[in-house]
């Protein structure tokens, strides 16, 4: 009975499990079809880039997984749970455990700094008291180097800064997955860079499994642990960083110069 | 031969001519037509979803989880933006009143009978149709951009991720803080509207403030102030609906977002004006 226990633990480890896993995904807009019959997984604990022109339906996919979208057919599995399946009350449980970081931010305007990091932390994390909300909210802040900017406005910060706030709102609530828009767009190489490590440190400090879309090769090389390339809303092709750093193929070659 | 053949052809060609016409202008009709019943389409869905719109809101007033904090804020935010400009319209609105109707009733020596009829007509019309007006302009084009921004920069989609339900927190609080903060809007321009009556009334002879007052009160019974009240209510729905429903519904650009603020403002005043013309057949009947 314990080897076979031990067995099962093994099988456990070495088979990783995934967490999100898609399933010839199709849909469009009027009559425009822009996933086409795509599947992927995200498995436990890796980071996944799917690289891909602008346009080409990235912002869609991740959508999808959260049901901002309903695709017209293909089935999305998030923790073995079908996501379009799902009761009301079951998706919002659903949603409490994915971070969704939006391609503009989407911080709230009208809300300071604190107040943007305290909104869903009261909503998702209920069990929480004032003066633990209030040490998250600092830590978070402190993580991402904005531990002085909690009592602005997101207008009154620069791009980059209201990225690495959006970042600390997302995380601030420990995610089992996490979700990248775009992360490092219209930010200096600089910034940018910040941002791919802060995703690195984001992995490494909560464990996540991150999907990350991006049109930015050096943000795919510095996170990357696995690599999709979209072309036509399919999969056009899948691997390591290595295997696009080595392909013949000139459309890779064009994104990896 | 040939001419005899001319003489058949030619009709026939002719006739051939005038088909192809007709033809040609059936086409163009049936095009516009289509285009016609392609405009009425896109009209009517657009009314078939802002009710649901209306009933999705209200069904999400009656759930559990009310957002106190936010609608308690745009209350506060609906009074801060339009109470100086209202101050300035009611006063303005009863002194021009008073001295425009002075020479009329000189003319019938009922000079008496001022406050009295300047007080009517502020309650029963001049009050509520000024203020939903420049309520609709401001309150429901600020919704309307509002909303409209949100929606664009994914703040409403982060809402929704986030476990909040964005109709609730900002559709319900909105519409429900216009419906009740515009009839108190209106009975304070009520005010500020006999307030500059009396100052009108002073510009020529000279009449105490209690007597102005006493005068003007005295005019004006429960089947005034009542239908009046009443109406003001739907005013505040109308411009709360309307602009959420405009903002909420933008499209993905930028310039989606004035869009809405300005249709929010076109059609919200619209609405005031038609409900205002249905409370008052209504009021007639009674
Ligand atoms: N909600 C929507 N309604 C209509 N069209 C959309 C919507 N979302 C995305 N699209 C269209 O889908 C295509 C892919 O968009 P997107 O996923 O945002 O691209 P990207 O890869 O740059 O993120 C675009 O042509 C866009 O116009
Ligand atoms: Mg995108």
């Amino acid at each position: 009975m314990k080897a076979m226990n031990g067995i099962l633990v093994n099988e456990v480890v070495t088979t990783p499990k995934q967490v999100v896993e898609i399933e010839n995904l199709s849909i469009g807009f009027e009559k425009e079809k822009v996933l086409d019959d795509l599947s992927l997984k995200l498995f436990n604990g890796e980071n996944l880039v799917v690289l891909g022109q602008s346009g080409s339906g990235k912002s869609v996919l991740i959508k999808c997984i959260v049901r901002l979208l309903a695709p017209d057919a293909g089935t999305i599995k998030v923790f073995g749970e079908n996501v379009n399946e799902l009761s009301r009350n079951g998706l919002a449980e659903l949603r409490k455990k994915i971070g969704f970081l939006f391609q503009s931010g989407a911080l709230y305007d009208s809300m300071t700094i604190r107040e943007n990091l305290e909104f869903p932390l009261k909503r998702i994390r209920k069990e929480l008291t004032k003066r633990e909300i209030n040490e998250k909210v600092e830590e978070a802040l402190g993580n991402v180097g904005l531990a002085d900017t909690s009592d602005k406005m997101p207008s009154q910060l620069s791009g980059g800064m209201r990225k690495r706030v959006s970042l600390a709102r997302t995380v601030v609530v420990d995610p089992l997955i996490m979700l990248y828009d775009e992360p490092t767009t219209g930010l200096d190489p600089l910034t940018s860079d910040e941002i791919s490590e802060l995703i690195n440190e984001v992995k490494k400090k909560y464990k996540t499994s991150s999907l990350i879309i991006t049109h930015d090769i050096e943000c795919a090389r510095a996170t990357a642990d696995r690599i999709i390339m979209l072309q036509n809303g399919e999969v056009y092709l899948e691997g390591k960083l290595e295997d696009f750093e080595k392909s013949p193929d000139v459309f890779i070659k064009s994104f990896f110069k | 031969m040939t001419q005899q053949k001319n003489r058949i052809i030619g009709p026939v060609l002719r006739n051939i001519v005038k088909i192809r016409d007709v033809r040609k202008n059936a086409e163009k009709l049936g095009e516009r037509t289509f285009e016609q019943a392609q405009i009425a389409n896109v009209f009517l869905s657009g009314i078939a979803d802002f009710y649901l719109f209306m009933w999705r809101t209200t069904r999400e007033a009656f759930s559990r989880d009310f957002e106190f904090r936010e609608f308690f804020r745009q209350c506060y935010l609906i009074g801060y933006k339009t109470v100086p400009l209202i101050s300035v319209t009611g006063l303005i609105i009863g002194l021009v009143l008073t001295i425009q109707l002075r020479p009329a009733l000189a003319d019938f020596g009922a000079v008496s009978m001022l406050p009295g009829m300047v007080a009517q007509s502020i309650i029963r019309e001049m009050g509520p149709v000024i203020t939903g007006l420049i309520c609709a302009g401001r309150v429901g084009s600020g919704m309307g951009a509002e909303l409209g921004s949100m929606k664009v920069s994914e703040q409403i989609d982060a809402m929704e991720v986030s476990s909040t339900n964005p109709m609730r927190f900002l559709v319900v609080t909105r519409v429900l803080a216009a419906t009740l903060m515009i009839p108190i809007l209106v009975l304070y321009a009520d005010a500020l509207g006999i307030l500059g009556s009396w100052a009108g009334a002073n510009i020529k002879g000279d009449v105490t403030f209690v007597l102005f007052f006493s005068q003007a009160f005295s005019a004006i019974d429960f089947l005034d102030l009542f239908p009046a009240i009443i109406k003001t209510f739907f005013f505040g729905a109308a411009i709360g609906f309307v602009g959420c429903y405009k903002g909420y519904t933008a499209g993905r650009g930028t310039e989606s977002v004035g869009k809405a603020a300005n249709s929010a403002v076109v059609l919200s005043s619209l609405l005031v004006i038609i409900i205002d013309l249905v409370a008052v057949q209504i009021t007639d009947m009674l």
